[in-house]
């Protein structure tokens, strides 16, 4: 009965904020000279946001904007360490903020075939196997549970995992593990790094950059299940 | 064996005599305002007066409750940690009187009657009248409360002695409330009373000397910022951000905006647009801008380029400034009126110390988000993608081009000023 009623005032209160972030990320269409204003970001985002060639900076186009505001104001306000993302924002407003993140949301640009893997079969199947189904028996959620069965992410706050290189994957999870990235608290990201081990990292990062981008990349606009963990920088989009 | 007790002796006596003074507690007290009976009035006028000092810039931690402190403040002597204002009984200054707060302001005294470090800029301070003062404890006092007990400093010895802090205090503070000069107009003594009170514009734009005092503090000849790698450039100096011969308005539209048809404000200098100078009123900010075209002026010098680069070196700085940044600023430096700056004749450019140059292609940046100037444009940080040396190149290429004149600077000068920018 507890476990019913639990999942019930999840999933309405899922619902309640799927609605609002959806209201406050209804773009009231752009200003006509967004592009100009940031070319701050594509310098090292690449043109539009399409990501660079380094496999360092992430691609940023069309991922959500729920997503991409958190990260913002994560950097902004020191959840998220990296010096030159924090020097850059740290005299903008969220106003400003959420209209970046959806101007870099709405882009619909193709995804390059990913990078071939050279990584031996057994490394890939372990991260495969994480990254569908997870790891019951360490309490591992499949990363899937959350970004979504096709891995392009969940609207509006929760990012793909496709189409990103294979450092900046790996550095994340690391950085989730040791303590150098946050998110908004209860910062579930944190929680599931914390039980990846070095090899876990590097092989659910190698399967993710080797595989193709589905569906364009595009986000699915809900969730199938409720999140199998409570993740604060979900609720906070909200906001 | 003599010599050496004597020497006990003469120290001994030194602290006590140091501990005597430093608890001490201020004679300088003047009574307390009566302007307390309408406390609503009394609230706002104190969170208006933060505005003017930033105090929450410095007293709020990244990501931190506003007002609990915690800030890193690097300095040449070690890092100081910002206190807590919230009202919090327990680690804030819950339990603070309205004459502690004035003691702390106007003489750098803790409540406990200890010496507090200048980092908090009481040498600014000082000059705030004691009303005032009382407006902002009456503020800070509705901050809600954050239990979050203060970060003990970091400083190397011996400045983490009392002693230390009081040979300082002898040599570089005098407390005194700023005294309006009758032969002045009232705008020009409201300005000054800003900029040299609670604005502590000299905190940043005064030089300092090797134990971090300002010698002249109200002469805001520029200063490089320890810890910071930028210069605040010389508000006397028409080679650097003297406002002399600008219009009234534009001194007042980059306070309060952040941006000009000729010049942003960058670096450390958004950061006072965004937090502090464009919430202030007209009548301030006209004040401030009176004070400050008003400022006595250093003669401009003939400026003399030091040091020539070879053939090679220029070649690679245009072709890095054709690749990188002439799209923006144009291949002649004009930049684009109201959206990228021009570097051609742009003094932040050719300004010495070349700090700000260096620091603004390494980390890029954007103006403050102001109301005036909601949707900044910016500049994207080079630091990741062009080595030390690249960037000596191409902002020797820049401060040499177009009528700029300014002497080359060398990867040195680059790798100096990185610190954690890669």
């Amino acid at each position: 009965m507890n476990r019913i009623s639990f999942a019930s005032t999840t999933r309405a209160l899922f619902g309640l904020f799927a609605l609002s972030v959806a209201t406050a990320f209804a773009a009231p269409g752009e200003h006509p000279d967004i592009d100009l204003r940031v070319k701050a970001c594509t310098g090292c985002h690449g043109a539009e946001g399409r990501a660079a060639a380094d496999g360092y900076y992430p691609r940023i186009a069309g991922k959500p904007a729920g997503y991409l505001y958190n990260q913002l104001v994560n950097f902004r306000d020191g959840r998220r360490q990296y010096p030159l993302m924090s020097g850059l924002l740290h005299t903008l407003t969220d106003d400003y903020l959420q209209e970046i993140a959806r101007h870099f949301s709405a882009l619909d640009l193709p995804y390059p075939p990913p990078a071939r893997s050279t990584q031996k079969p057994a490394v890939l199947a372990h991260g495969e196997r994480l990254v569908r189904d997870g790891d019951p028996a360490r309490d591992i959620p499949a990363c899937a549970s959350c970004h979504g069965s096709a891995l392009t992410g969940v609207a509006p706050a929760l990012p793909g995992l496709l189409g990103l290189p294979h450092d900046y994957l790996a550095a994340q999870l690391a950085g989730w593990k040791s303590g150098i990235r946050h998110a908004h608290a209860p910062d579930c990201m944190a929680e599931v790094a914390r039980k990846l081990n070095a090899e876990d990292i590097q092989s659910v990062a190698h399967w993710l950059s080797s595989q193709p981008v589905s569906q364009g990349g595009k986000p699915a606009a809900a969730l199938e299940k409720p999140l199998p963990i409570r993740c604060g920088g979900v609720t906070e989009a909200a906001r | 064996m003599k010599r050496l007790t004597l020497s006990a002796l003469v120290i001994a006596a030194l602290a006590a005599t140091a501990v005597y003074v430093a608890l001490k507690p201020a004679s300088d007290t003047s009574p307390a305002s009566p302007s307390a009976d309408d406390p609503t009035a009394l609230v706002a006028r104190g969170e208006y007066l933060a505005r003017a000092g930033n105090c929450l810039a410095c007293h709020t931690a990244p990501g931190g409750a506003p007002g609990a402190g915690g800030r890193a403040m690097d300095t040449p002597f070690g890092t100081l940690y910002t206190g807590n204002l919230t009202s919090d009984a327990k680690t804030g200054l819950g339990q603070w009187s309205a004459d502690d707060f004035w003691n702390a302001l106007h003489d750098g005294r803790g409540r406990d009657g200890r010496l507090l470090y200048p980092a908090f800029p009481y040498t600014n301070y000082t000059r705030v009248t004691r009303a005032d003062a009382d407006a902002l404890f009456a503020w800070l006092q509705t901050l809600p409360a954050v239990d979050q007990p203060n970060r003990a400093h970091a400083l190397r010895f011996p400045y983490d002695t009392q002693a230390a802090l009081l040979a300082w205090r002898t040599l570089y503070f005098k407390p005194g409330v700023f005294q309006p000069d009758a032969g002045k107009p009232a705008e020009w003594n409201r300005g000054a009373y800003l900029v040299q009170g609670l604005g502590h514009c000299s905190a940043c734009h005064a030089p300092r000397n090797a134990l971090g005092a300002s010698t002249d503090p109200d002469a805001l000849a520029g200063g490089l910022m320890p810890g910071q790698n930028w210069y605040a450039p010389s508000l006397t100096s028409p080679h650097e951000a003297s406002v002399a011969d600008w219009p009234q308005d534009e001194v007042v539209a980059l306070l309060r905006d952040g941006v000009t048809p000729h010049a942003t404000a960058a670096g450390p200098m958004a950061e006072v647009v965004f937090g502090s100078t464009q919430h202030l009123s007209a009548a301030d900010l006209n004040a401030m801008a009176v004070y400050l075209k008003a400022l006595p002026q250093t003669r401009p010098v003939k400026n003399e380029v030091a040091g020539v680069q070879d053939e090679l070196r220029r070649e690679r700085g245009a072709q890095l400034y054709a690749d990188q940044c002439a799209d923006c600023h144009g291949e002649r430096g004009e930049g684009r009126p109201g959206v990228w700056p021009a570097l051609a004749g742009n003094r932040a450019v050719s300004m010495d110390p070349p700090a700000n140059a260096i620091r603004t292609v390494l980390g890029g940046g954007y103006a403050p988000a102001t109301r005036g100037n909601p949707r900044p444009y910016g500049m994207p940080p080079f630091a990741a993608s062009l080595s030390d040396d690249d960037i000596a190149m191409v902002v020797s290429h820049i401060r040499g081009s177009w009528g700029n004149g300014a002497s080359p600077v060398s990867s040195v000068d680059v790798q100096r000023l990185r610190g954690n920018l890669r």
